[in-house]
């Protein structure tokens, strides 16, 4: 047994008590879908897990009508310490079932138990934590005295983070006020129902969160549905485009996380054997399913040769296997369908020229897999430097000069993040400047807080999630009477906002609000329809 | 004896000059009472591509200039709103065919408010931005940058007040923008052009458009070097549709406004055309 090889030290799979066949989570209780269901399967084994609801657009509606009851009566009305009462205890109890949701994560997702268990599912308690604390402290959210929750939320969550994702959309919106319908993603909605559970163990007001299960048709339901006043969406800039049309001249508010391809900028004074661990964590994390994961390392010419062959090396050390093995480094990629495009990008990469070296491993017989993979000799115009391969892909290109580095990382329509590390301090912060990048990892990459605030510049979407500004995406000024607005100068006074797309125009109250919601915006009640 | 007037030719104002449209298109421009009073440039859709050209350029000049900077910039067109507000005000009281208090009334506003906004420049950041207290050790800080380049669809019943309420708040944050004068009132926009021109605003930050609304917002809508759009006086024209086509490049977008109070003096105006941009660092004492 050399030093690279270990005995198995799978994590048991005891911990799960897992049904046969998961419903609905609507208005507080598993109900029956009335969509076809469909199988969630284990990625690294393809060995079917449960069987899911599939909700169509009546079951949509039963959700959102849930959600709309349970607003009006209920959560609306509550205190805001009531509110955050309710939001601590669902971090508890995320924090006392944290290894099931590890294990069943890591099950249903693909990835390695060390990060669902010392990453995703810590986060997930630490957002709750972090929000449940604002539910009575909306005065200071920067939004003016007295801020509105803004009713409905519709939200779409993706594949790579399931219950991470989860937290990210339900503890802002609740901690605002707002009631939910989540929707997560096809292939990975076991979290999401374990989660259901915790909600009744919490006893959480039936109808303030409710989860659909099902594929994109029962997602873009949600989206279009006419009860609903916030959609936040995680995922593809394609569909994150498709989402901005369909809500174009409606009152939803709106936040698009989407896809990124980020600029990892290693300077020739970087520390570098820091500078490796982060390369490896930038873009194999997750087995690179991460839409802000450093996917183009831009290396300085005069140490490119000496970081390639470390990181060949660093690679070589990574263990690829068994997801619920707490040995594993790379678990199973989530879906064949992934798996296809990753297999397709690649080999585009090699057909544009470049060079490509995988780490010599043994791939499983079942499941989905993909070795750690990195490209060197790669062109800016080639598509692995362009487009979002979202798997264990690194691309790797070199600059001379730090207005180099700053164009080519700027060179892209996306601008999610991005990496920077030197020793030079002055440097980090002249080229974080200049970057067009929502986060920016100096000297680290791939961290994540509630505290904060993360999203992206163009087509990585807009909004943000996490901290403050987060909470703001969730909350709208309170309005103005228009008597109380009097002259301009008054109004300087007025409400202000954070969010990225907020029409100033005065929010109507309660009552008038279910009213415009049938009829879209009063002054053109037409333009909806023509612009079908 | 009455001398005879010398009357004034009104173009484009695009990357520092003034140009006519290319097209060699202009339309009338008639006052209240239905009197002549100028051919304005109808501006045309290389007109406004020439526009984004040149707003592109400008903006990593004025978003990189120091908040100080742009706010003595912007208190600077206050300055010289001032000097000229004699001008405006006959403008306006010939145009909208109002009173001369109503009319002075509207300069006075657009003064102050350019004052209001001017000041903002090197305190917004401060209101919108914060640390972040994360868990572990890192400095981790959240700050506003502009979005890049604005389109704005002016207010259609106001010559001067509704023209600065929109422009004003996304030049704050470092923004360039390109403005679509009011179709009918278009005359004042030039002649605050001729203001940014003689003052310390750097050419191609502001481009003024004159000519018709429909015509010209889908190209700016549409156009992948827009990152934001500003519907604010697109009410009357099918801004469903130029929302739709802003999606495809995920552009930032306010929707339209009517009344009063529309494009209001918010902060929200100035969030509005910015991206919060955290940095997270290391700390260690090796």
């Amino acid at each position: 047994m050399s030093f690279l090889e270990y005995a198995p030290a799978p994590e048991s799979r005891a911990i799960l008590s897992l049904r046969d066949s998961y419903g609905l989570f609507i208005d507080g209780e598993f109900v029956d879908g009335r969509g076809a269901p469909f199988q969630t399967i284990s990625p690294a084994s393809e060995e079917k897990i449960a069987t899911i609801a599939n909700a169509n657009e009546a079951d949509v509606a039963d959700a959102v009508a849930a959600a709309r009851h349970a607003y009006d009566r209920t959560w609306s009305r509550m205190s805001g310490r009531d509110r955050g009462k309710y939001l601590f205890r669902i971090a508890r109890l995320v924090q006392e079932r944290s290894r099931e949701l590890a294990v069943a994560e890591s099950l249903d997702n693909g990835k390695p138990i060390k990060e669902s268990r010392d990453v995703d599912v810590p986060l997930v308690a630490a957002w709750f934590f972090y929000y449940a604390g604002w539910a009575d402290k909306l005065d200071h959210a920067g939004l003016g005295a007295d801020p509105r929750s803004l009713g409905v939320a519709a939200q779409v969550i993706p594949w790579n983070f399931p219950l991470l994702m989860l937290a990210w959309k339900i503890a802002p919106a609740l901690a605002a006020g707002n009631t939910v319908v989540l929707k997560p993603a096809e292939t990975t909605p076991l979290s999401a129902l374990i989660f259901a559970e915790i909600l009744q163990q919490a006893g959480l007001p039936a109808g303030v969160v409710n989860i659909i299960t099902g594929a994109g048709d029962t997602g873009a339901a949600l989206v279009a549905h006419e009860g609903v006043d916030k959609v936040a969406f995680t995922g593809s800039t394609a569909v994150g485009r498709a989402i901005a049309k369909q809500i174009a001249g409606t009152d939803k508010k709106v936040t698009l996380e989407l896809g990124g391809k980020a600029a990892n900028i290693v300077f020739d004074d970087a520390p570098i054997d820091q500078a490796i661990e982060g390369i490896v964590n930038g873009i194999f994390f997750n087995q690179g399913h991460v839409c802000c994961a450093g996917s183009r390392l831009l290396v300085q010419e005069n140490i490119h040769d000496e970081v390639v062959e470390r990181l060949k090396l660093r690679l070589s050390t990574l263990r690829l296997g068994d997801p619920l093995d707490k040995n594993t480094d790379i678990g199973a990629i989530n879906s064949k369908e992934q798996l296809e495009r990753i297999r397709e990008l690649s080999d585009v990469g090699e057909a544009e020229g470049a060079e490509r070296w995988s780490v010599p491993c043994v791939i499983p017989e079942n499941g989905f897999w993909y070795a750690p993979t990195i490209f060197t000799n790669v062109q800016t115009s080639s598509r692995i430097a362009r487009e979002e391969i979202f798997g264990p892909v690194l691309s790797v290109l070199t600059f001379r000069t730090p207005a180099e580095a700053i164009a080519k990382a700027n060179n892209t329509p996306y601008g999610l993040s991005a990496g920077i590390w030197t020793d030079k301090g002055s440097r980090i912060l002249a080229v974080a400047d200049q970057l067009r990048a929502g986060v920016i990892w100096a000297n680290t990459f791939n961290r994540f807080d509630p505290s904060s605030p993360f999203g992206g510049y163009k087509e990585s979407g807009y909004g943000r999630e996490g901290g403050r500004h987060g909470l703001a995406a969730y909350l709208a000024p309170r309005a103005v009477s228009a008597a109380g607005r009097g002259a301009a100068k008054a109004s300087l006074a007025g409400p202000a906002t954070a969010m990225p797309i907020e029409a100033a125009d005065g929010a109507p109250d309660l009552e008038t609000r279910a009213a415009s919601r049938r009829a879209p915006r009063s002054a053109k009640p037409s333009k909806r329809g023509a612009a079908k | 004896m009455s001398r005879l007037a010398v009357p004034k030719t009104y173009k484009l104002y695009i990357g520092g000059a003034f140009p006519r449209s290319e097209s060699g298109r202009t339309y009338e421009v008639v006052s209240a009472g239905g009197a002549f009073l100028a051919n304005a440039a109808k501006a045309s859709r290389k007109d406004a591509r020439d526009a984004v050209v040149a707003a592109r350029g400008a903006v990593s000049g004025w978003a990189g200039a120091t908040a100080y900077n742009r706010g003595q910039v912007l208190y600077r067109i206050a300055e010289l709103l001032e000097g000229r507000r004699a001008q405006f005000v006959a403008e306006i009281e010939e145009a909208e065919g109002v009173s001369r208090a109503v009319a002075s009334a509207q300069v006075d506003e657009a003064i102050d408010r350019w004052v209001w906004y001017a000041g903002w420049a090197d305190k917004f950041a401060q209101v919108a931005g914060n640390a972040n207290p994360v868990a572990g050790p890192y400095f981790n800080i959240s700050v506003p940058e502009p979005t890049g380049v604005v389109a704005v669809i002016a207010p259609q019943d106001s010559s001067l007040l509704g023209l600065v309420s929109a422009i004003a708040p996304a030049l704050v944050a470092g923004n360039s923008v390109i403005v679509v004068a009011s179709e009918r009132f278009p005359l004042s926009a030039i002649s605050l052009a001729e203001v940014l021109a003689t003052s310390d605003v750097p050419k191609g930050v502001v481009n003024v458009l004159t000519g018709s609304p429909a015509e010209i917002a889908p190209w700016l809508a549409s156009h992948a070097d827009v990152n934001a759009i500003d519907l604010v006086g697109a009410g009357d024209l099918d801004w469903i549709s130029l929302e739709v086509d802003a999606a495809d490049t995920l552009k930032r977008v306010l929707r339209p406004e009517s009344g009063p109070d529309a494009a209001a003096p918010t902060l929200g105006r100035i969030s509005a055309f910015t991206e919060t941009k955290t940095v997270w660092h290391t700390k260690s004492l090796r």
